[in-house]
């Protein structure tokens, strides 16, 4: 069987001591999973090491960690993949996550080649496992999931709220809907997302990738009765739905599939949309204004999205009060781009667009796809791909679902 | 080669030195552009959290326009607009339905995308095209001493699957490939593949600036004389904003941040007056006497 090195990170805040690299060549095949390796030098060698795990199936959710720099579970991780990511080797994963380089880059050890491999013989590879981020270490591996994760987890209200009047006996809810939550269903609350959310990193109170993938949940569910109440909680927190900043690292992160940045963006799309929620972030103000702006421009019009952001989406917005305390705000980086060419006048004061024929063109899009009674949206998860054969038959062969109707846009605050 | 050429919104609105430089360093690596003049906006990512259909309507107009052209393929220098328009692309390329139902929209101008398109960031074209040692071939003045450090910015770089990166396709180290194959040393540093904070700019601009400002720092730390990005969204947040960023982190920045095309131009020859540097918020003194002294050297 192949050796592999094992490099844990120790550490043992009660202890006085700074945190520490342990090393172990483990011998396992390369289908065994990081937690075997792990649980072995733990049976074996020193069963101090701090892991915290259960089911090893990737149910449970306990073993989170980072491994080779990126987070997931150690249960279903196996030991080739993580090697491969890491090590030095330029796999996409050896560099994704958490800003991390692969660890030839960041080694520290002298002994170690870029490629991972010790000059002492040959090794299958390397595996780096650091305890999960933006969560405080209990212990070695071990990160305290009830000061950050289950906080923010219950913060969002993470049960059903049942409508009135309950009925007597089951609530029928239409087939769609709940295929529309079973993404985030899949979550099985491992924190890995949690882990590596940059705006997290910045702003520890935001609610976070998981937290709010839990709250699409509940509203996306027909049977609960919050709807309004819960989007109008997360739009209006400072560091609710509007602090996500699409890094993206939570669709990387999560070892389910629950793509918890993309069920964020469903958030602010009934917030704003179906319940026409304005909040105080500015985070639907923007929305709105960059959607007519393209509209009426094709392009972007940077120097108009920018007060319609703070002020209110129309010409005027650059008026309001808090579009003119943001102006003042920024009074020197203006200056300083106009000075330097950066933001010609022409282009802050007219903007650029696209020919007249073509923003025809665009306002006929608009008006086709938002004057739809219900949006349209093809959710790949429920979907999967089609692996037709090529060229493409525009229209035969569909093996998915086809495209969901998300009638929920129909459901407006004023109708409750 | 000639390529369909997507410029973006920014490039031709804040960030003009991009496209110019894109402009001047096109012919000095054989690219033929041609530009996308009708195309509109790709959302970045906003559009379609208003509206899905919309956004993958307004990106499949632009990829029809970009099938209409005799180009290999399209290309196009913003990583926001990549990454819209993969993931756009994506739920098109997915289901025949549904991108059917998108074609009946672009009927009324008698497009038509057709599945399959090839649509490149520059970084990945100078990589996967034009390759490493062509483009070393063309280097006119290596970057030899000046020490960059990349930053790709998110939508370059994730979702992993999505953007193709894989271990034949390591995307997520072409940067790092560019910079040595023009003679540069690479600074790694913790903001490597972090993000640079713009997408919240308007909502939380305490956190949006504390992030472009710590990625900054930590550049400096690392001895890094600039960064190089292939996304104007972040160099809105990483130069524009610098001033600000420096303000939200407590400490003092100054780090010039050069355009992806502003990096090659130097490399191939080109000055950096030329390149639009003299537009950048941080005067990009470092790189400026660095060129400067390379000029010198090679006069004496």
């Amino acid at each position: 069987m192949p050796d592999y090195l094992l490099r844990i990170r120790r550490f043992d805040p009660t202890s006085g001591q700074a945190a520490h690299w342990d090393e172990h060549t483990v011998s396992l095949g390369p289908r065994n999973s990081v937690l075997d390796a792990i649980l072995k030098v733990k049976d074996e060698v020193d069963g101090s090491i701090g892991i915290r795990c259960s089911c090893q199936q990737a149910i449970c959710g306990s073993c989170g960690v980072r491994i080779n720099g990126r987070p997931g579970l150690a249960c279903n991780t196996h030991l080739e993949v993580a090697a491969a990511r890491g090590g030095g080797a330029q796999s996409p994963a050896s560099a994704i996550g958490g800003g991390r380089l692969s660890n030839g880059h960041r080694s520290a050890d002298g002994e170690r080649s870029a490629d991972g491999e010790r000059s002492d013989g040959a090794l299958a590879g390397v595996i780096e496992v650091e305890p999960m981020g933006n969560m405080p270490v209990i212990r070695d591996l071990i990160v305290d999931m009830d000061a950050v994760h289950w906080k923010k987890f219950q913060r969002v209200t993470p049960y059903l709220v049942a409508r009135e009047p309950v009925p007597e006996r089951e609530y029928i809810v239409p087939h769609y809907n709940m295929v529309d939550v079973t993404q985030t269903m899949a979550c099985i609350q491992c924190g890995a997302c949690v882990s590596d959310c940059l705006s997290m990193e910045i702003d520890p109170l935001f609610i976070g990738p998981a937290a709010l993938a839990k709250a699409y949940r509940f509203v996306g569910d027909p049977r609960d009765a919050q709807h309004a109440e819960r989007l109008r909680d997360l739009s209006e927190d400072p560091h609710g739905i509007y602090d996500c900043t699409h890094c993206f690292n939570c669709i990387d992160a999560c070892p389910k599939e629950v793509a918890p940045m993309s069920q964020i963006m469903r958030l602010r799309r009934r917030a704003g949309s179906d319940f026409g929620i304005v909040d105080r972030n500015n985070g639907h103000r923007h929305e709105a204004a960059f959607v007519t702006l393209v509209r009426d421009y094709g392009l972007l019009n940077e120097a108009e999205l920018l007060p319609r952001s703070y002020g209110g989406n129309s010409w005027f917005g650059k008026f309001h009060p808090a579009a003119g305390r943001e102006l003042l705000s920024s009074l020197s980086t203006v200056i300083t781009g106009l000075l330097r060419g950066k933001i010609s006048p022409r282009v802050a004061l007219l903007g650029h667009r696209l020919p007249k024929a073509d923003l025809a063109a665009l306002r006929r899009i608009y008006e086709r796809i938002e004057g739809r009674p219900e949006r349209r949206e093809l959710n790949l998860y429920v979907t999967g791909y089609e692996d037709e054969p090529e060229p493409a038959t525009v229209g035969a062969g569909s093996a998915g679902e086809g495209p969901h109707t998300d009638t929920s846009a129909s459901e407006s605050e004023s109708s409750r | 080669m000639k390529v369909a050429y997507w410029p973006g919104c920014v490039s031709r609105g804040f960030t003009p030195e991009l496209h110019g430089a894109m402009a001047k360093v096109a012919p000095l690596l054989d690219i033929e552009l041609i530009e996308l003049d009708r195309a509109a906006c790709c959302g970045a990512g906003v559009i379609a959290e208003h509206n899905q259909e919309l956004a993958d309507t307004l990106n499949a107009r632009t990829f029809a326009l970009a099938q209409q052209t005799d180009g290999e393929l399209m290309m196009n220098i913003c990583s926001t607009c990549q990454g819209a328009q993969s993931e756009c692309q994506e739920r098109l390329d997915a289901n025949s339905e549904y991108r059917a139902q998108i074609n009946q929209t672009l009927a009324d101008e008698g497009l038509h995308y057709e599945k399959g398109l090839t649509n490149k960031n520059l970084l990945w074209l100078l990589v996967e095209e034009i390759g490493l040692d062509a483009l070393r071939a063309k280097v006119r003045r290596p970057l030899t001493g000046l020490k960059v450090g990349p930053f790709y910015g998110c939508y370059i770089i994730r979702p992993v699957h999505r953007l193709g990166i894989d271990a034949e396709h390591p995307r997520d180290r072409y940067m790092q490939m560019v910079i040595e194959a023009l003679g540069g040393t690479v600074i790694d540093y913790a903001g490597v593949y972090k993000c640079c904070g713009f997408p919240i700019i308007t909502m939380n601009k305490e956190a949006s600036l504390k992030m472009a400002g710590r990625h900054i720092g930590d550049a400096i730390d690392a001895d890094a004389d600039c960064l190089v990005v292939p996304c104007p969204l972040c160099h809105l947040n990483l130069d524009l904003q610098q001033p600000g960023a420096a303000h939200a982190v407590g400490r003092e920045l100054g780090l010039p941040v050069l355009h992806l095309p502003q990096l090659l131009g130097l490399a191939l020859g080109l000055e950096p007056r030329e390149l639009g540097m003299s537009k950048h918020v941080v005067r990009p003194t470092s790189v400026i006497d660095w060129s400067t002294s390379v000029v010198a050297g090679a006069a004496a």
